[in-house]
């Protein structure tokens, strides 16, 4: 893939270079009466891409939702640039240059590719151009006047990632990317997520795919029953790895 | 011959209504899911405010402003009723919106009873569209033109704004995922009230417009809101296009039946309800939920 592209990025967006950009602490979640969280702690320094691992249901999603200010009940503390937003609205946490795409990608049937791609605000300077964006994700440039559903899964999944490159968000949070997607996809992802950490964004992912995880993240964090229970970096991951293997029973 | 082309056009102008209202109707329920009760009575209010604009001991404020006061007024009032009320009912059964909507109606409806009875007051149409014209085969008085045309480019203004702008993009992207919507960086809460507000104008439009044509009376919009719900579910709840021409269609069969048929010209619409709910539940071009 041709790298000339994202050109007049800054070393790190949004944050100086190793500095803490986001700072969770005994962060607490509820859906209705099910309490989900019990006490989240983790970090996470501008430029790295930090991955949270878990089962299914360990509530890696769930924390990105409340950092993102999507969950109605929360308590605790969120700081993001050494601002507490777990009081803030999902839309001006948004405004703030934090961008969320999730998990069902979130494309909207009603809107044609266009129009999903341009729909999320430019919230500060420094997005990538549509003409960037194309680079990325050349099949996305061949299908702009489809329906957003009725591109391929891989497709949806580049079109969810793509739209919120545009906004100039530079603290990007992604669920599980790769779900369901073929390994030649799940690769181009990867080759994506890579060049975005090139490129200067701190990335906040949730992985079950910790191969995939593996080959992009810098730290780790495993998440088990709402609470974090274990972190180390990618230079300790072959030391871990059969920890890792019991935490998410594969 | 004269009649049935006088039917015609009675059916057109009464398909003005039912598509400006029907268009509002669906506008709300696409954005708010809520099924708008109170529209009969807000389109009510947008002709007593042309009436109250134009006669009251200060200002003397004729038709034309009142096309852009009265909705504009009537939307703010909308946007109250939705910031006090309304927005409590997200995530609520449709029912809940619809007792409170309902209850909404009787409230505005008894007040203007109560102050001006129930017998209509009269609104002079304006000085520019006073007349008709002989088309040859039909007379055609030039208010009732007026109507037709402006309604119909009302509608394709708002069918524009919905479906081929940004704005419009991010309404129907917030009627499908408000949530995710909101983490974009989108006002989510005030764009819905701001849509509130343009349905209700919409249905203001339609009162000032019907005020030199029908009066001006506290239970004009009690008359309308049956058949114009009937129209909504004939075109398809939530759909923008479907509303604006399944409104007109059966403005025109109404006005036909009363030509071929009179005696049916009042139940044809819930009769073609029944068949549309019948063969297709979702309405001619409403989608499946």
């Amino acid at each position: 893939m041709p790298e000339t592209a994202i050109a007049e990025a800054p070393a790190t967006r949004g944050g100086s270079t190793g500095g803490t950009i986001l700072e969770v602490r005994n962060l607490e979640a509820w859906y209705g009466e099910s309490h989900i969280l019990h006490g989240i702690n983790f970090d996470v320094r501008a430029g790295e891409v930090v991955t949270l691992l878990g089962r299914n249901g360990a509530g890696k999603t769930t924390t990105l939702k409340s950092v993102m200010g999507i969950i109605g009940k929360r308590t605790g503390s969120v700081k993001f640039n050494n601002q507490d937003i777990i009081r803030t609205s999902s839309d001006k946490i948004a405004r703030m240059g934090i961008a969320f795409c999730p998990e069902e990608r979130g494309i909207f049937a009603s809107l044609d590719v266009r129009e999903n791609l341009l729909l999320p605000p430019t919230v500060r300077a420094g997005g990538l151009s549509l003409d960037q964006i194309f680079e990325l994700f050349p099949n996305l440039k061949e299908r702009l006047g489809s329906q957003g559903t009725k591109l391929s899964g891989g497709e949806q999944q580049m079109l969810a990632i793509a739209r919120i490159l545009r906004t100039g968000a530079s603290f990007l949070m992604l669920d599980e990317p790769t779900e369901g997607l073929a390994p030649v996809i799940i690769q181009q992802i990867g080759h994506t997520i890579a060049r975005l950490k090139k490129e200067g964004f701190t990335i906040l992912l949730v992985e079950q795919n910790f191969r995939f995880a593996s080959t992009v993240a810098d730290r780790y964090y495993v998440v088990e029953h709402g609470k974090i229970i274990d972190g180390f970096s990618n230079s300790e991951l072959a030391a871990n790895m059969d920890k890792l293997h019991t935490y998410l029973g594969v | 011959m004269q009649a049935l082309y006088a039917q015609l056009l009675v059916g057109l102008i009464n398909g003005s209504f039912y598509a400006l209202l029907s268009l509002g109707l669906a506008v709300i329920f696409g954005m708010l899911n809520i099924i708008n009760f109170a529209h009969g009575a807000l389109y009510m209010m947008g002709a007593f405010v042309a009436y109250f604009l134009l006669n009251n001991d200060y200002l003397s404020i004729g038709y034309w402003p009142a096309l852009i006061i009265a909705p504009i007024v009537v939307g703010i009032f909308g946007m109250i009723l939705e910031r006090t009320m309304l927005q409590w009912l997200t995530g609520l059964d449709h029912l809940y919106g619809l007792l409170l909507t309902f209850g909404m109606a009787l409230i505005i409806q008894g007040v203007f009873q109560n102050y001006f009875g129930s017998s209509g007051l009269p609104y002079a149409i304006p000085d520019q569209l006073r007349g008709g014209m002989n088309l040859g085969f039909m007379f055609l008085p030039i208010y009732r033109g007026w109507v037709v045309i402006f309604s119909l480019v009302v509608c394709l203004a708002t069918w524009f704004l919905i479906e081929k702008t940004r704005l419009g993009a991010y309404l129907r992207a917030a009627t499908e995922n408000p949530t995710l919507v909101r983490a974009f960086g989108i006002n989510v809460p005030r764009m819905i009230t701001l849509t509130y507000g343009l349905g209700v104008g919409l249905a203001a439009l339609a009162g000032v417009l019907s005020a030199p044509i029908n009066q001006v009376r506290p239970l004009m919009g009690a008359d309308l809101i049956i058949v114009v719900f009937a129209v909504v579910v004939i075109g398809g709840m939530g759909s923008i296009m479907g509303s604006i021409i399944t409104g007109f269609a059966l403005g025109v069969i109404e006005g036909l039946t009363k030509y071929f048929y009179p005696e049916a010209s009042n139940t044809v619409v819930f009769v073609l309800m029944v068949l549309v709910l019948l063969v297709k539940p979702t309405g001619l071009t409403g989608r499946a939920a």
